[in-house]
């Protein structure tokens, strides 16, 4: 097994994709072993983000599976299109079909809808499948995937085990709004992703906006570094420092004194709530950017 | 077994010692990283061990500190971390449930000086059980006492479980068309759905969460706390349990640990400054922005033991409960003054406090810890 972790942070960097080294020896140990990948972290900070660069490195197909509350099996795995069924049945009752050539018709797969999980293990190269939010499904739904990822085969019962084309790499992200049960994170890999130190969110910043001015985005990393450390419910991701650095520039803003009022008003591009907002009132932005300016 | 293979199964000892949970699966797979990776560096190990053998957050924070300390005899070797077998600061609370030979045994560190004070302090009464039920759980100490707490805990425990199963509902009142069961019902009519097969999203239990008390005002109540605590953690799947002084303390795993000696010295080691002062809004604070995310939804059901002497400002408190309250579903606070004559919640803490507590009930005898079984179970 060789693993040049190395090789693949200068991938992802090339595709816009800025990792850590712990991160990146965790992609290549996913794909070395074949072995399912969780990350976890704060909310904006890149993890869904992971998925598609690394589909974009091995030029693979990406393929995403949002959870949800109440997601099962039918969702993610395969349906049979039963509106489609219902009229093929009453299209061929003048033919006098015998039921059993009629119920071969109707459990073909041309009736069978194909769910992400399902169509992740059927591609004929292996693609990324990105379950996203696994926190977000319930319980059951956890322990069934569980079966999924260790034998990726799935049993239709009209049409028998479909085995897996290729094994899918997977990529599984957890925001901990629930606790994920042992068996499944003994069955993966674990990674926690951080909020970018300074270096790494100026490097992310510069690759994803190349226009922004250099002065501009060292003055935005280091205002969004200083905000994290203030007591905020939600503290802004990389998403945010994004989204502020776009709007700024929208704005035309060179520097970040330049402009106190419609710094102000920018503000609710890094801030999502209402007490957050509040906290941070001019004076306190004045402050933080006394410090960066 | 060779040199390496030694070394690294001598590792994952380490980190099972540690809380890690490491199958004979993962240490193979990490056998055989060790043995292929090339070129092999620290940095390279390191990060590689660390994304095969953590299973969570916590682990994997804890892991560089392990790392060293293993490798390179290096790093924060804390008693709590590094030697979890130890002895060094066993509180004296724990001391009379533990033979006396492992109190014996020498101490580490920092304990001894504390230990020998307070081992003095605590009411020794023999205690009868006829009327152990009503008497004040100050005055009690022996073992059987802390069984008859478990086994109020217990019934507590039965009677949320049973409210549960009472309100499942059969799935034909369901909310929503089950088509594939309704299709392949009605294959045998021709596909004529006449049959509609309903289904509909089962209940999802209560889960709970404890934070007890553990700060020197408290040091009568909180061992039968504990106790009771590990009642309702071991027998209640979906629950939590913390500890908090200065600091807050994860308690779970060791709550469930089957042999109550390993327990209580797993516990003892964790809960190093025992005893000392008491800072509930920033334990509270500490729950709230590390935990409360993973562990509060709608379901859930808080229960604070605490006698509300608080050294951080009263109005931190309710800022923390307010934001507590906001996640979970209902707020219980079990205060063991309140079972004394002529108790009013006075302390300013306790005044903070009440606007976001639903239910404030005495815990101070084993009769009113079985008494919260009626207002735990009309949630």
């Amino acid at each position: 097994m060789k693993l040049d972790y190395h090789a693949l942070a200068a991938d992802l960097a090339a595709v816009g994709y800025i990792a850590e080294a712990s991160l990146a020896m965790a992609l290549a140990l996913a794909i070395g072993l074949e072995r399912p990948l969780l990350l976890e972290g704060e909310a904006g900070v890149g993890k869904t983000d992971v998925a598609r660069a690394l589909a974009e490195v091995l030029k693979t197909r990406l393929i995403r599976l949002q959870c949800y509350e109440g997601l099962d099996a039918n969702a993610t795995l395969y349906e049979w299109n039963y509106q489609r069924q219902l009229l093929a049945i009453r299209a061929h009752e003048r033919d006098h079909l015998s039921a059993d050539a009629l119920e071969h018709h109707i459990f073909s797969e041309a009736y069978l809808l194909r769910r992400p999980l399902l169509e992740a293990i059927s591609q004929p190269t292996p693609p990324v499948l990105l379950i996203d939010e696994i926190d977000r499904a319930d319980e059951e739904f956890e322990a069934f995937l569980m079966e999924i990822l260790s034998d990726f085969q799935v049993t239709i019962p009209e049409l028998g085990t479909i085995a897996a084309q290729s094994i899918p790499r997977v990529i599984l992200t957890s925001n901990g709004t629930r606790a994920l049960s042992d068996a499944l994170r003994r069955r993966c890999l674990y990674s926690y992703l951080d909020f970018p130190d300074e270096a790494k969110e100026l490097a992310i910043l510069r690759a994803r906006l190349p226009g922004i001015g250099e002065r501009l985005a060292q003055q935005i990393v280091r205002f969004v570094q200083l905000l994290r450390r203030e007591a905020l419910e939600k503290k802004p991701g990389i998403a945010e420092t994004l989204d502020w650095a776009a709007a700024l520039m929208g704005l035309d803003l060179q520097s970040l004194d330049r402009d106190p009022a419609a710094l102000q008003a920018s503000l609710i591009c890094l801030l999502k709530t209402e007490a957050d907002l509040k906290s941070l009132p001019r004076e306190v932005t004045e402050r933080l950017v006394g410090k960066v300016a | 077994m060779t040199g390496p293979a030694a070394a690294l199964r001598g590792f994952v000892a380490h980190l099972r010692l540690n809380g890690f949970t490491v199958g004979p699966g993962e240490s193979q797979a990490a056998l055989a990283f060790i043995a292929a990776a090339e070129p092999l560096d620290v940095a390279t190990a390191r990060l590689g061990l660390k994304t095969m053998l953590s299973g969570d957050r916590g682990q994997w924070e804890r892991f560089d500190a392990l790392f060293d300390a293993y490798w390179f005899r290096r790093g924060v070797r804390t008693a709590a971390r590094a030697t979890p077998r130890g002895d060094s600061g066993r509180p004296a609370i724990w001391s009379k449930l533990l033979p006396p030979d492992a109190e014996s045994a020498p101490q580490a560190s920092t304990g001894g000086a504390r230990d020998d004070k307070s081992a003095a302090q605590g009411p020794l009464v023999a205690s009868r059980r006829e009327t152990l039920a009503r008497s004040d759980l100050r005055r009690l100490t022996s073992a059987a006492d802390i069984e008859e707490a478990e086994r109020v805990a217990e019934r507590l425990a039965r009677a949320m479980r049973y409210r549960l199963s009472r309100r499942r509902l059969p799935a034909h009142a369901g909310d929503a068309l089950d088509l594939r069961r309704t299709i392949r019902r009605n294959l045998a009519k021709g596909g004529e759905p006449f049959d509609l097969l309903k289904k509909r999203r089962p209940e999802h239990p209560v889960n709970l969460v404890l934070l007890l008390d553990v700060s020197g005002s408290m040091r009568v109540y909180s061992r039968y706390l504990l106790a009771f605590a590990r009642g309702l953690i071991g027998r209640w799947v979906k629950a939590d349990a913390f500890c908090f002084h200065t600091r807050l303390i994860h308690i779970s795993d060791a709550l469930r640990e089957r042999d109550p000696l390993r327990a209580m010295d797993r516990l003892s080691l964790m809960v190093e400054g025992f005893g000392g002062g008491t800072r509930i809004a920033g334990a509270l604070q500490s729950f709230n922005a590390r935990y409360a995310r993973e562990m509060l939804n709608s379901r859930s059901v808080v229960i604070l033991m605490s006698d509300g002497y608080d050294t951080d400002p009263p109005e931190e408190l309710s800022l923390e409960l307010q934001r507590l309250k906001r996640r979970a579903r209902r707020l219980v606070w079990l205060n063991p003054l309140l079972g004394w004559r002529d108790y009013a919640p006075v302390a300013r803490a306790m005044a903070a406090a009440m606007p976001y507590i639903d239910c404030f009930a005495a815990a101070n005898t084993l009769e009113s810890l079985g008494a919260l079984e009626a207002e735990l179970a009309r949630l």
